[in-house]
């Protein structure tokens, strides 16, 4: 039975963040000066009260506050998160189609950012208080205070259109009607961008997160034990260091996975990549509330499994943890 | 922005001297204060220099560039460094981008600062009697702090201040609901720990109120981690409130650093530095304010005091 207590833990929060999302943007929706009836109503160029009040009962926007919000919850036990009236399809399959681009972005990012702040962070600590050490936190420093979205138009600037090496934005080159591994490599060049772009600030992360942690297990006993049974610093550095290195490397990720849900949408918007950040942006210029709340909502959703999938490695990284 | 004004340095310090001979007749390292140890750290010099030159540069934009920043006073498209009236050129429509970027530092600081405020009103808040009052209060205020955590802050700002319509007030308020949550747990923290000393023991056997108690034991103590987090939250504030405002989410009645860059971003390809001018300026406030943070936090380490 104990086996199961943190997986039911986990759903009863997974419901309970959705259901606080769900009355957060129903209560939002009501601060919205005008509702979708008078939208339409005005687009549509003449509107008698007849035909408000007809389109109103047909929303069902006459009933009272609780049955609408009632309703509300109702349909979205069922997974509907409403109806886009601009793009003409339901919020659902609007964002399942843009989500794919959106988790290309951010796991090539992380990947990124891991990989060089891992690297950084691992010479910095190894030179502790000399010039690499100094160098890399400066940059470390830059890395955490630049505004994503200017990094992004500086990058475009020297990469797209001083050097022409990079395209401007977009996933991939519509015209040229790529398919098979000509087509991986073009949206692999078309990443590039985005994809550092968003790394960068994560990158300062991980390097200063890095650099502690490991000058932190360096001192440890079990270390200077291992130096003294004479184990050489390559097997030192992998088997004894990087393994317990990895762990808050682990829980940095699942702490700032909704920070960079938060970066892609900024980034997608910069160059255009046709992802849940992009659509959250055109949804906001088009006042299609549904569309943003939706993504609000399944975003929320993300960083819930992220940090299930979080606790999970750490499991398995983590034999004290599978004990406990 | 490149050439910090020679009396900022000066001003700080008579300030530090001030500080370090405030209590005549102790020796010298009982006497030096916090603000001392502060400017003592390369982190927390650099730091406090120049965010004090970015507060001088909001507060005196009045008085360096009286006319309206958003006004058209030149050609459009003027090179930085081409007229000596308008060292930084100006944009497409005419406008000073130097007397744009005074004129945002305004805009930014002040809506960093409002949503500052409100962020540390509620973490404070919520985490002092969370943690100090335990039960089932403690069960209602963690729940709250998880959800807003999980809650993507950005994306909940953004629909936040998309739904309401973008002014400073809903800027602000935006931001500070949204970025609360990390200073709520860390006071938590901070007052469980308190909770249980032997100082609040003391005070409760001494017959204290619990609000005497949380005002003059729990609060001052815990006051360290608030002031390091609320420097990171400013910054913070200033990187969100630039990137709504680069989203077409700001206020569209004042000069701020996100609109600038943002409105640039149509002439990037031929006129680049319309866009990349103010970005620097929004780079330099961040990196300011986290350099005063890790400065704040060496100075006001008691470990690292002497």
């Amino acid at each position: 039975m104990k086996r199961f207590v943190p997986a039911l833990r986990g759903a009863l929060q997974l419901v309970g963040v959705a259901l606080g999302i769900a009355t957060v943007n129903f209560f939002l929706l009501r601060l919205a000066p005008g509702d979708a009836v008078q939208v339409i109503a005005g687009e549509s160029g003449s509107a008698s009260p007849e035909y408000i009040a007809a389109l109103r009962a047909q929303f069902g926007l006459d009933q009272p506050l609780w049955v609408q919000f009632y309703k509300y919850i109702l349909k979205l036990a069922q997974f509907d998160l409403g109806y886009s009236f601009r793009q003409g399809t339901s919020v659902a399959n609007l964002i399942l189609a843009r989500l794919p681009a959106t988790l290309l972005l951010m796991g090539t990012a992380v990947a990124l950012a891991a990989l060089l702040g891992g690297l950084l962070g691992t010479l910095a600590a190894y030179r502790a208080g000399r010039w690499p050490d100094l160098l890399i936190s400066c940059l470390a420093l830059f890395c955490f205070a630049i505004p994503v979205f200017w990094i992004g138009l500086v990058f475009v600037v020297i990469f797209s259109v001083w050097l022409d090496w990079l395209p401007v934005g977009g996933m991939y080159s519509v015209s040229a009607g790529l398919s098979g591994w000509a087509l991986a490599i073009d949206i692999g060049r078309h990443l590039i961008l985005p994809a550092a772009t968003l790394a960068l600030f994560y990158m300062a992360i991980y390097t200063r997160l890095m650099r502690a942690t490991l000058i932190e297990i360096r001192r440890k006993d079990f270390v200077r034990t291992a130096v003294s049974r004479g184990v050489r610093p390559g097997r030192l550095f992998r088997v004894h260091i990087l393994r317990n290195a990895t762990l808050p490397f682990v829980t940095m990720l699942g702490v700032q996975i909704g920070s960079l849900i938060g970066g892609a949408v900024v980034v997608e918007t910069v160059f255009s990549w046709p992802g849940l950040g992009r659509l959250a942006f055109d949804a906001l210029i088009q006042r299609d509330f549904n569309v943003l709340l939706g993504i609000l909502l399944c975003s929320s959703v993300l960083v819930v499994l992220v940090n299930w999938i979080v606790d999970a490695l750490y499991r398995l990284l983590d034999p004290r943890m599978r004990t406990a | 922005m490149n050439a910090l004004p020679t009396p900022v340095s000066s001003d700080v310090a008579a300030a530090v001297s001030a500080s370090a001979t405030g209590y005549a007749g102790l020796p010298a390292h009982v006497t030096r204060g916090w603000l001392a140890r502060l400017v003592r750290t390369p982190s927390g010099l650099i730091g406090s220099v120049l965010t004090l030159a970015i507060l001088l540069m909001a507060v005196g934009a009045r008085w360096v560039f009286p006319e309206d920043p958003l006004a058209m006073v030149a050609e459009p498209f003027l090179r930085p460094f081409a007229d000596a009236a308008l060292p930084l050129g100006s944009d497409m429509l005419g406008r000073d981008i130097l007397a744009g970027i005074v004129h945002g530092a305004r805009a930014s600081l002040a809506i960093a600062a409002s949503a500052t405020l409100i962020a540390v009103v509620l973490g404070v808040g919520g985490g002092l009697l969370g943690g100090y009052f335990g039960g089932w209060l403690d069960r209602a205020i963690t729940r709250v702090t998880v959800f807003f955590q999980t809650v993507p802050p950005f994306l909940f700002a953004l629909a936040i201040v998309a739904i309401v319509q973008p002014s400073v007030a809903t800027i602000s308020l935006a931001i500070g609901l949204t970025s609360w949550p990390s200073l709520a747990r860390l006071v938590r923290a901070e007052s469980l720990r308190l909770r249980h000393s032997e100082m609040v023991h003391a005070s409760v056997a001494l017959g204290a109120s619990d609000l005497r108690i949380i005002w003059r034991d729990v609060l001052p103590n815990a006051m360290t981690p608030v002031l390091v987090s609320t420097s990171l939250l400013v910054a913070n504030a200033i990187l969100t409130e630039s990137a709504l405002a680069f989203l077409g989410l700001g206020d569209a009645n004042v000069a701020s650093w996100g609109n600038m860059v943002g409105a640039g971003r149509e002439v990037l390809r031929t006129d680049w530095y319309i866009a990349t001018l103010p970005g620097i300026a929004i780079l330099i406030a961040v990196l300011a304010l986290n350099l005063l943070g890790d400065g704040l936090a060496a100075a006001l380490d008691p470990h690292s005091a002497h």
